[in-house]
């Protein structure tokens, strides 16, 4: 559990990771960038502030469970779990090589540390509701954190999830809506029309707060690139271990964030910086070795 | 004679009494698939999932992570083709310890209809890389199948029938996982044949017999893994080999029979089954005679076949 107040560590390994994750994508000559730079600040205070974890005993058993259940922002994952100690930082120049264990979605038979694989989407938060059902079935005190995407919000499946859970009563199940209001392809603005992104909120004037409350959800509202709110957030997700409610926070967040060229720009959801665009992007973030 | 759910059901309770790491999750049919048997006697260990099919797969992986012997129960179609993804990309390719207790498989699914009647499952379950896919032919065969995939650490996908068929094997059966069985030989042909089918391809056989034509029956309870020289060596023996299935003539057992035989055995093959179309709502009587699958049409239809080959 967080003590600590001080959130300038977490947003230096944040901007060292948005690094990773553009210049990565751009040796392997493939791979996204617009889903994973969301979702870092999330994931960097998960894995270095909030859940109880061992990197080199990846399969402690009273770990706490994280999945990627939007499994295209992978190299995201790997960036944050390569900071924390789980491999190093120079494997992730493998990344969709050939051999590999950073497989272009998560793949939990090659890389330890993974808890499924995901990858088609809106799958990951019901294999989560079981590692909290087998948990409490277990009598296990670990909480399972799943991070899904507004996009995949849209598949059937993650409704069936929203429903069971809470009538298993998981408060030990916190699931983290990345609302970044942009996918791969999407939808076009109408005239006039204003959204953060330069394309259509797929869940544009949709009071997903009060759905999530009406189907039994305990709702916290963040936004997602605030670490003064993320880390309380999360910890108080996880005080409700014990509870008969699960929860969900939703972070409003800003697809690309972090770099300029990639805030808030659809087409950047899987696209591959230039040399140039790199340079830039290096000297933005004072990144000093480009290596490119 | 006892039905193949009511052997489910009843399995799954006499090894929740000894192996503490079984849970049954159901999708709404319990009373259908007969896992309300487990229900009623395990009522800590069953997990009623809704009418959620995607969702209760995934469940059922994360169930496994932390050791647990998680057994679904739903309808064959609502696995195959409602959650055929998750199964995939969750179960198979992680190669997770889920059982997927597939009831209603077949044809013969108790006046449902086409939509409920899987003419497709095992094309589908047998191309997926790491699955376990198992059809016994009656109660002694289905019990030994559940108890073998309950102590088997990965995905197995358990093809059972609805009702009962006369039994041709007796307790002392053992499950083998890829072994074939010999239920009757035969010079003149061979049919090979899976699940319950394996039965009225025994009763064909007796009608042929009457006939004086030597027809021998091996029945393949597990369509994979399977012994592939099993299959030859029943198959070199014989002039003509004859594939029998409740299931699309595509893809399924005569499929299998077929791309063995290809490449280890060439030789005259015929497969019976669904010709490429669909189901209907009928008693079983009914559905047996209308896709030429009960005993006496299959023996008809022998003949018939035999008649042109020689000619």
């Amino acid at each position: 559990m967080s003590v600590k107040t001080d959130y300038k560590e977490l947003e230096v390994l944040a901007q060292r990771g948005r690094w990773l994750v553009i210049s990565t994508v751009a040796g392997s000559g493939a791979g996204h960038v617009g889903g994973p730079l969301s979702a870092m600040d999330l994931m960097v205070a998960l894995y270095f502030r909030v859940m109880d974890v061992r990197p080199q005993e990846p399969q402690w058993p009273e770990r706490d469970r994280f999945i990627l259940s939007k499994g295209h922002s992978a190299i995201g994952q790997y960036t944050v779990m390569a900071l924390r100690g789980y491999l190093p930082v120079e494997e992730l120049k493998t990344f969709d090589k050939g051999r590999s264990r950073l497989q272009g979605h998560p793949d939990v038979t090659k890389l330890p540390g993974l808890e499924t694989s995901t990858g088609s989407l809106g799958q990951g938060l019901s294999v989560g509701l079981g590692f909290a059902l087998g948990g409490r079935l277990r009598g296990q005190k670990f909480h399972t954190f799943i991070l899904i995407g507004d996009g995949e919000l849209q598949e059937g499946m993650i409704w069936e999830a929203l429903h069971i859970a809470p009538r298993y009563k998981l408060g030990n199940l916190t699931a983290i809506l990345d609302w970044n209001g942009l996918q791969q392809f999407g939808w076009l603005l109408a005239p006039g029309e204003k959204h953060r992104g330069d394309r259509r909120d797929p869940w544009a004037g949709v009071d997903l707060k009060t759905i999530f409350e009406k189907l039994g959800w305990r709702v916290l509202e963040i936004d997602g690139h605030d670490y003064s709110q993320i880390v309380p957030a999360l910890d108080a997700a996880k005080k409700f271990g014990d509870s008969d409610q699960p929860t969900i926070i939703v972070a409003h967040t800003i697809k690309g964030k972090g770099v300029q060229i990639t805030e808030g720009k659809f087409e950047w959801h899987s696209k591959v910086a230039t040399k140039e665009e790199l340079y830039a992007v290096a000297a933005e973030l004072g990144v000093e070795e480009v290596g490119v | 004679m006892k039905a193949l759910r009511d052997v489910f059901g009843e399995t799954l309770v006499a090894l929740g009494k000894t192996n503490p790491n079984i849970l049954v999750l159901d999708a709404d049919l319990a009373n259908s698939t007969k896992a309300d048997k487990f229900a009623v006697e395990h009522p800590d260990k069953f997990l009623e999932m809704g009418i959620a099919e995607q969702n209760f797969v995934g469940v059922a992986v994360g169930l496994a992570s932390l050791g647990f012997v998680p057994w679904l129960s739903s309808f064959t179609v609502f696995f195959t083709h409602r959650a055929v993804d998750p199964i995939r990309m969750l179960v198979a390719q992680t190669h997770a310890n889920v059982k997927i207790g597939a009831a209603y498989a077949g044809l013969l699914t108790g006046l449902t209809g086409k939509t409920h009647q899987d003419v497709e499952d095992l094309a589908i379950m047998r191309a997926m890389p790491g699955m376990t896919v198992l059809a016994p032919a009656d109660e002694f065969e289905g019990e030994a199948m559940i108890r073998w995939a309950t102590e088997f650490a990965g995905p197995v996908y358990l093809r059972l029938a609805r009702d009962a068929s006369p039994p041709v094997f007796d307790s002392d059966y053992a499950f083998t996982p890829g072994k074939t069985y010999h239920l009757r030989e035969g010079y003149d042909l061979l049919l090979i044949s899976t699940g319950p089918q394996s039965v009225r391809c025994v009763e064909a056989a007796e009608r042929l017999a009457e006939q004086g034509i030597s027809a021998g029956v091996l029945h393949v309870p597990s369509i994979k893994p399977v012994k592939t020289e099993e299959i030859v060596t029943a198959c070199e023996p014989v002039p003509i080999i004859f594939t029998v299935e409740e299931h699309n003539v595509f893809g399924g057992l005569g499929g299998l029979v077929a791309e063995i035989l290809a490449e280890h055995l060439p030789k005259l093959m015929i497969r019976f089954g669904i010709e490429d179309r669909w189901g209907e709502s009928a008693p079983n009587d009914f559905l047996l005679d209308q896709f030429q699958l009960s005993g006496p049409r299959l023996s008809e239809r022998i003949v018939n076949r035999l008649r042109v080959a020689k000619s």
